[in-house]
């Protein structure tokens, strides 16, 4: 994980993103509620938050896919109602779902693209493009034949072509293999360091800590921003780690016990977590001294933080 | 930088649509394959002179002559005599029924007044609902006329050679007020054909993207409306250009319908005529979520084009509400068009309205495309 950076809103930062109260609603339903965010230049933001919670329709508003209700604000300096094709020009949106033509080839898919930005050298860009990506040999194989994680890839190339200065990413590692994803990683902080701003949805906590920080929706509200320190030390919750024989068993039993918010089993591994720390030592005192199960007081992990947050936002959601 | 038109973005769009042809080598197949078997189907109807028509004959007069004109007929071979009626409503009957596609009647005192040189009329009464299938053989009967005259007759005109004929054949079409010829078929075809694949070819090329998915990419992309538009028509009018072009060309070498009029003209109206098509599957396109959608919709069009064009029935023949909606379809105007061009060998001047209303459809109905046309996903 690189330095968690400080604030995110240091006045003189130029903010890649800089949104206020986004609400967004279909047949009546709101789905983002208030969506604030500020984003300096250059950082990789990690966006999380369990299926449905918005943060697809959110990237939407942000690259002028979706018209927001209400709320204002800019991307990359420019308003984000009135200049929404200006920011398209300069904003790589990678959509959840793969979207180049499977029936085209590779080298067919990165051509139109680059003939929709009307780039100059393009011929020689495309063959570049082709070239990092590693798929120079097979460029006139059809799109819909590569695998997952080439289709990833390939889809990151696509929508980088055109050099934008933001990049959007819904889920781009969904149902990619590890090693796929480590690649995909350093390629993504390879993009930061010339200066790309990255915001990027996500489900894996590892690819959350190779963030520089945290965005958390749930049930389109924003729950928690800021660094994965920040996060955790900013959510009152105590956590204790049982291990040992057996220790994984005890969650069915605490769970529902007074002052225990969450038991959840980790392998072996037990976290039990609450946000009173009495209430809690309380709760698992029957069970501390039980045969062969250590118990430690343990800082809660950005996953415990997230379970806490969710389930409570669904108690005021219902 | 916000330029609302490229060349750039809309050959981007064009290329991309011809690759997606080159690859659905499916669709293409059947955009080749509909018009020739519509054609061969039809063709048939066409193509067929019918001979040895099933004719009754009520000849309450009997003779020398009318026993030489029911040889003559016979001749023909167009007409096969089933039944010899000795009443007039047994002919009427087995016409109405169906039984027999001709029914003549020869009147009582032929005879006498064809040698008084009054003139006496045999009755011919066609079943024309199938014009096709009446025409040659009408025309065969008009032919022997002069030679049934000529040859009975000659002793007794020898002083004076008559020029018109002794006897006059009245021929009654029953069923089928406006006559349409073997002929029009091919025009209105074309036309047909031209609907319903085009219609449905763009609906399908823009609900594919979206149901896809690949529609969210584009709109993420700096391209516009219009260039996605004509992106969508124009590889589609090749497509119509060639069906047309397959059409014309069996109908004037399989089935030699006459080409009166210039084809240069024919070309512009027939280009005109897709891209009000396609305007319509593209405006279709705006509204249906799937591709089934689509396709229903454009059903929806392609009867009423069918229906109410006068490519089925007879326009004038079609109640006032009916002809006001035909008006409007761009079918009906193409027929028109169509037919006054192939058949009659029609000038700019006489199709100056139809072209007018083709335009003024194209007009409106990509107008609508385009307030239509959303460039997000609310
Ligand atoms: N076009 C739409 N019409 C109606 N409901 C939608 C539409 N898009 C998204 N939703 C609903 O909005 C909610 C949030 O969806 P989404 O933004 O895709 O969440 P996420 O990407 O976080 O999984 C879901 O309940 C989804 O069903
Ligand atoms: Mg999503």
């Amino acid at each position: 994980m690189t330095a968690a950076t400080a604030s995110a809103a240091r006045a003189d930062d130029p903010l890649a993103i800089d949104v206020h109260g986004l609400v967004k609603s279909f047949d009546g339903k709101v789905v983002v509620d208030d969506f604030s965010l500020a984003i300096p230049e250059g950082k990789i933001f990690g966006f999380l938050g369990p299926n449905g919670s918005g943060k697809t329709t959110t990237l939407r508003m942000l690259c002028g896919l979706l018209t927001p209700d209400s709320g204002e604000g800019t991307c990359l300096g420019l308003d984000l109602r009135d200049e929404a094709p200006l920011i398209k020009r300069q904003t790589g949106y990678m959509t959840q779902k793969f979207s180049l033509y499977e029936d085209l080839t590779i080298k067919e898919n990165l051509d139109f693209v680059a003939r929709l930005y009307e780039m100059d050298r393009r011929t020689e860009r495309v063959e570049e493009s082709l070239k990092h990506l590693g798929l120079y040999a097979r460029r006139d194989q059809q799109t819909g034949t590569l695998s997952g994680g080439w289709k990833q890839r390939l889809a990151l190339a696509a929508c980088t072509l055109h050099e934008p200065r933001l990049l959007l990413l819904d889920e781009p590692t969904a149902g990619v293999d590890p090693n796929a994803r480590r690649e995909f990683w350093d390629e993504i902080h390879a993009l930061a360091e010339t200066g790309i701003t990255v915001l990027v949805s996500t489900h894996y906590m590892d690819e959350a800590e190779r963030c520089h920080e945290i965005v958390y929706l749930a049930y389109g509200k924003l729950l928690a921003k800021g660094t994965i320190a920040n996060i955790i030390d900013n959510t009152a919750l105590y956590t204790w780690r049982a291990n040992g024989k057996n220790a994984d068993r005890l969650a069915s039993k605490l769970r529902g016990c007074d002052g225990v918010e969450m038991a959840v089993a980790f392998g072996a591994d037990l976290h039990v977590s609450g946000t009173d720390e009495a209430a809690l030592e309380a709760a698992i005192a029957p069970y501390r001294h039980e045969e062969g199960i250590e118990w430690f007081r343990h800082k809660p992990t950005l996953e415990d933080v997230f379970i806490h947050l969710t389930a409570g936002s669904k108690d005021n959601f219902s | 930088m916000k330029r609302p038109f490229s060349i750039t973005r809309l050959s981007a769009m064009l290329l991309k649509e011809f690759n997606h042809m080159r690859r659905d080598r499916t669709t293409m197949g059947m955009m080749v394959v509909i018009p020739l078997m519509q054609l061969i189907l039809f063709g048939f109807a066409i193509n067929t002179d019918p001979k040895a028509l099933p004719t009754a004959i009520y000849s309450a007069d009997t003779s020398e002559y009318t026993r030489d004109f029911t040889a003559a007929l016979v001749n023909t071979g167009y007409f096969h005599i089933v039944k010899e009626t000795r009443s007039q409503e047994h002919l009427d009957e087995m016409l109405t029924r169906g039984q027999v596609q001709f029914a003549i009647f020869i009147p009582e005192n032929f005879t006498r007044r064809l040698i008084k040189g009054e003139r006496p009329q045999i009755l011919v009464e066609a079943d024309a609902t199938d014009p096709v299938a009446t025409g040659s053989a009408i025309s065969a009967l008009n032919a022997i006329k002069p030679r049934v005259m000529t040859r009975d007759l000659k002793g007794i005109t020898m002083a004076n050679p008559p020029a018109p004929p002794a006897f006059d054949v009245v021929v009654h079409r029953r069923y089928n007020p406006e006559n349409i010829t073997q002929y029009n078929i091919v025009p209105g075809l074309m036309g047909v054909v031209l609907t319903m694949t085009l219609v449905m070819i763009t609906g399908l090329a823009v609900t594919r993207e979206r149901e896809r998915g690949t529609m969210e990419n584009l709109l993420a992309m700096p391209v516009r409306p219009m260039e996605v538009m004509l992106g969508k028509i124009l590889p589609y009018v090749l497509v119509g250009y060639i069906q047309a072009t397959i059409i014309l060309m069996a109908a004037a070498f399989l089935f030699r319908v006459p080409v009166e009029g210039s084809l240069t003209m024919l070309s512009g109206a027939t280009i005109l005529f897709m891209i009000a098509n396609l305007g319509v599957g593209f405006t279709f396109s705006t509204v249906a979520q799937n591709q089934l959608q689509a396709v229903q919709m454009t059903f929806f069009f392609f009867l009423p084009s069918v229906l109410l064009s006068g490519f089925m029935f007879p326009f004038r023949g079609m109640p006032v509400w009916a002809q006001a909606i035909g008006e409007i379809l761009p079918l009906t105007h193409f027929l028109r068009i169509a037919r006054g061009i192939l058949l009659k060998g029609s000038h700019f001047a006489d199709i100056q309205a139809d072209l007018l209303a083709l335009v003024a459809f194209v007009i409106v109905s990509t107008g609508i495309a385009m307030a239509r046309y959303r460039q997000t996903l609310d």
